[in-house]
């Protein structure tokens, strides 16, 4: 393959030139209640060519890996028609390696039927809870190797792996319905997905728990996050800001996001790094052939960098922070977080009941969108607070607010930090990525609450 | 190659079916202001569904050039079959179409040029509308071609023809942003930017001056983007046959019985010439249909593809859809809301003394779609005062009940418009909801 694809590079007019070529193969396993629903294999074959001339950009993607020197002219050719201006991309070093996947426990060492009665035994254990209406059950498998060269002499083959289990628990009271999920995501490691038997029934036993709970009053409150509900706080909120993409191009955004800008308390640091081990958000290049690491967005309260591609750091005089990440191979990658985090506090989680009079304690998510300024996401379990202890439990809850003012608004960071050990996924332009979130438990001492 | 793989399939399975597919799209994009990139791209790829010893399998692989690739596609269904669900259905044994037009050759014959052509139209009706306007533009046009065919003798051929034009703009005042788009699809050459950026360029001015909302419950008119942002998820997911058989659809045990307003009817409807949800046939050969899925209030029928369906002992609805890499689930086509009385936009406005109008509301899916329970950020919205708009509404959240909302209808208007590809319907007003807002 790196005969062909370095042959195809070869006498080409562009100022750039990539090729990334992907061989994946997945395993789904999914039931629905009780019933198993679909257990099937994928196998893809596919690659790209990209190329960029004047500052334009021309991109062909194809299933049939032949004809490659064709597929760069032609890229180049798109890329002439668009260009009229000056290719910025930042210098990075070129790169020859070779990147295995260390598999703790090899998930593709496990007999399909093997996975399958792991799965039949969580599908078991989520039935034994009574009220429970529906439950999903998923597992999921992926590998996937990538080869990789561009025009600056770099060539990469890298290995990603990755093993998933998801649990969604349905519970239902006549009318009322509730539900939960939990789930367990690993790049490395099969282990995670196994003995989880005590998670799944926790998830069973708070579906069912929430159906007592009531929709809570709108209006604005102190609110404490759990450890992965500010992990997609800061995902949401801070980290889709933080793409240089949405920056670059924008002058009026670029001075509301000017570096060494204060955007919280001394306390605050935020982060995104491709470094930390097992999460599913983590690699050792882009898809751009650019080395990832550890980035910080804030760091004391202070904006002190963002998330680049080659070509916004190139446009705003910035280093490479390796943010380029594209779904698959019949895709352009786009600047994209990936373990983004919010770096552990001093403050205890009682520290801050006791700060609450009349609030809302959040736990776990749906989901979460954000417009730039404005953000939403939904909370999966909540609890009243008042007078500084834990009350009834509400649903439906979902909170709101302009990220500037939610930053400013928190007023202390917990010293109990975790990531989600869900992953997540995250979408941006049709694409959908693999990220890690994390954080301990915040106190914002004025958010927005959607209530009846 | 169809016919390859289902010969080998069936040498070892009772049934075979296989689902091939082929496209080629060109989007190009436009990003702040300026023309950015330009895509190619082709994708193929083969999906076996098989029943062996009563056993479903599934397997999909776009490596299809090698030799070996088929019967490795093969061992893979065959394997899964082992721990497959087990077969509720028969596959169609007669080669149909419902007779839809959903091809072009006008689409097929657009060039790079036209597509340049149309971005430009509309960047530069923005442009010249404001300035100040930051835009991204993009235009594609797709054609694919889809071989679907069963071991039974059943099964369709069609090709698809999909152009789009989207354009967003973004206008910055401060820490204020406000981001606009408009988003137009069809299976024909029909596409006008006028109307995209038209479309866009009312949102903007509506939204230009800061209103002011309290927190209470009020009156909320929504487009029908918002509509489709903040109440249709719940009702899709009731709505599917799957949720309804595992008991876990608020709507399961009431087929037949009012559940919304009169006024409310929904279709939804496979048979709409030039409507991207449209086709000859689900994704299993069952030719697409209209039915209304809400008439008069009534709830008349769920969705179904053949397997769910088979376990759950009702009529397939040719709802069978499927990402080429898993099994048929129930899907929707277009979504069709049908007009009410209640006149223009702008004469549902007139009626209302305070409220609200949603544009979008972000966030509202992902609420418990299960209980109906909403809450979404208006992000884009305006106050009605008067009969009149009286700016954009921020920081405020609408909130509230899908099911008690479109029991609560209080008008809907008579002019339905595409929202999306996919979803037709007129706006809706809703007497009351509860919208909170920040304080001072």
């Amino acid at each position: 393959m790196r005969e062909r694809i370095e042959e195809a590079l070869k006498q080409h007019t562009a100022d750039y030139v990539e090729i990334r070529i992907e061989e994946t193969k997945s395993t789904g396993i999914t039931y629905r209640g009780k019933d198993l629903e679909e257990v099937g294999t994928t196998t893809q074959l596919g690659g790209n060519v990209r190329a960029a001339v004047n500052g334009g950009w021309g991109f062909v993607s194809f299933n049939r890996i032949a004809d490659l020197r064709e597929k760069v002219s032609q890229a180049v050719s798109q890329a002439r028609l668009v260009g009229n201006e000056k290719t910025e991309l930042v210098e990075v070093p070129p790169v020859q390696d070779v990147v295995h996947v260390a598999m703790q426990r090899d998930p593709w060492q496990v007999p399909l039927a093997e996975k399958k009665r792991l799965m039949d035994s969580y599908v078991e254990e989520i039935w034994r809870t009574p009220k429970i209406q529906t439950s999903t059950v998923g597992y999921g498998d992926g590998y996937r190797k990538q080869y990789y060269a561009n025009s600056t002499g770099t060539y990469i083959e890298q290995e990603r792996g990755r093993v998933t289990a998801r649990f969604g628990v349905v519970a239902r009271d006549n009318g009322n319905v509730q539900q939960s999920r939990a789930g367990f995501a690993s790049s490395e490691d099969y282990s995670v997905v196994e003995g989880r038997h005590a998670d799944v029934r926790e998830a069973a036993e708070k579906a069912v728990a929430m159906l007592d709970a009531q929709p809570p009053k709108g209006g604005e409150f102190m609110v404490i996050l759990d450890s992965t509900l500010a992990g997609v706080f800061a995902h949401e909120a801070f980290g889709h800001l933080s793409e240089a993409d949405h920056v670059y191009e924008n002058d009026k955004l670029r001075e509301i996001m000017v570096l060494g800008r204060t955007f919280g308390g001394n306390f605050l640091n935020i982060t995104d790094s491709g470094q930390v081990p097992g999460l599913t958000g983590s690699f050792a290049y882009d898809d751009e052939g650019v080395p990832t690491g550890k980035q910080y967005l804030i760091r004391e309260g202070e904006l002190v960098g963002r998330l680049h591609s080659r070509e916004t750091a190139g446009k705003m005089n910035e280093a490479p922070t390796g943010n380029a990440r594209a779904q698959s191979y019949s895709v352009p990658p786009l600047v994209r977080m990936r373990n983004t985090a919010i770096e552990p506090g001093e403050t205890p989680l009682e520290d801050m009941l006791a700060e609450v009079k009349d609030g809302v304690y959040c736990k776990n998510w749906y989901g979460g969108q954000t417009s730039m300024e404005m953000f939403t996401f939904s909370c999966m379990e909540a609890y009243a607070i008042r007078d500084g202890k834990l009350a009834e439990p509400l649903r439906g809850v979902n909170l709101s607010g302009n990220v500037f003012t939610t930053l400013e608004n928190i007023v202390a960071v917990g010293n109990d930090f975790a990531w989600d050990p869900a992953g997540g996924t995250c979408g941006k332009g049709g694409q959908s990525a693999p990220v890690g979130d994390g954080s301990p438990h915040v106190l914002i001492s004025k958010c927005l609450v959607g209530g009846q | 190659m169809v016919e390859e793989l289902l010969d080998k399939a069936t040498k070892t399975a009772e049934v075979a079916e296989v689902l091939f597919h082929e496209s080629t799209e060109l989007p190009i994009s436009f990003e702040a202001n300026r023309m950015k990139s330009i895509n190619a791209r082709e994708s193929s790829g083969m999906a076996l569904r098989i029943i062996k010893d009563g056993r479903i399998g599934l397997g999909y692989s776009t490596k299809l050039s090698e030799p070996g690739d088929l019967d490795a596609l093969v061992e893979s269904a065959v394997e899964s079959a082992q721990f497959g669900a087990e077969a509720k259905f028969t596959l169609p044994s007669t080669y149909t179409t419902n007779g839809v037009t959903i091809f072009d050759p006008a689409v097929e014959g657009l060039t790079l040029d036209d597509l340049v052509a149309l971005g430009t139209e509309a960047l530069d009706l923005l442009r010249n509308h404001d300035k100040e306007f930051l835009c991204d533009v993009g235009a594609s046009k797709r054609v694919s071609n889809v071989r679907l065919f069963n071991s039974h003798g059943g099964g369709t051929e069609y090709r698809k023809s999909v152009v789009s034009l989207g354009a967003s703009i973004n206008l910055t005042r401060g820490e204020d942003l406000l981001d606009v788009w408009h988003y137009a699809v069809s299976c024909r050459a029909e596409l006008e930017p006028q109307a995209v950026a038209q479309r866009i360029i009312r949102r903007v001015e509506d939204a230009r001056h800061q209103g002011s909302v309290r927190t209470k419950h009020m009156p909320v008119l929504f487009t029908p983007q918002g509509l489709g942002s903040a109440l249709m998820l719940p009702l899709r997911q009731a709505f599917n046959g799957k949720t309804v058989l595992q008991g876990a659809s608020p709507l399961g045990e009431r087929l037949g019985e009012q559940v919304f307003d009169e006024k409310l009817t929904i279709y939804d409807d496979g048979t709409i010439d030039h409507a991207v949800g449209s086709s000859p046939t689900d994704d299993e050969g069952i030719p697409l249909q209209r039915r209304a899925l809400i008439e008069n209030g009534y709830i008349r029928t769920f969705i179904y593809d053949l397997q769910t369906a088979g376990l759950a002992g009702a009529e397939p609805t040719g709802n069978g859809e499927r990402s080429p890499n898993s099994l048929p689930a129930p899907g929707y086509h277009n979504g069709v809301v049908a007009p009410g009385s209640g006149g223009s936009l702008d004469d549902l406005i007139g009626g209302v003394d305070e409220g609200i109008v949603v544009e979008y509301a972000m966030g509202a899916s992902m609420g418990n779609l299960f209980s109906g329970d909403f809450s979404g950020n208006v992000h884009l919205g305006y106050k009605i005062e008067n009969g009149k708009l009286a700016g954009r509404v921020k920081d405020t959240m609408v909130a509230g009940n899908a099911y008690a909302a479109l029991k609560n209808i209080a008008a809907i208007g008579s002019e339905p418009e595409w929202a999306g590809g996919s979803f037709y319907a007129p706006p809706i007003l809703v007497a009351d909801l509860s919208v909170s807002t920040r304080e001072g």
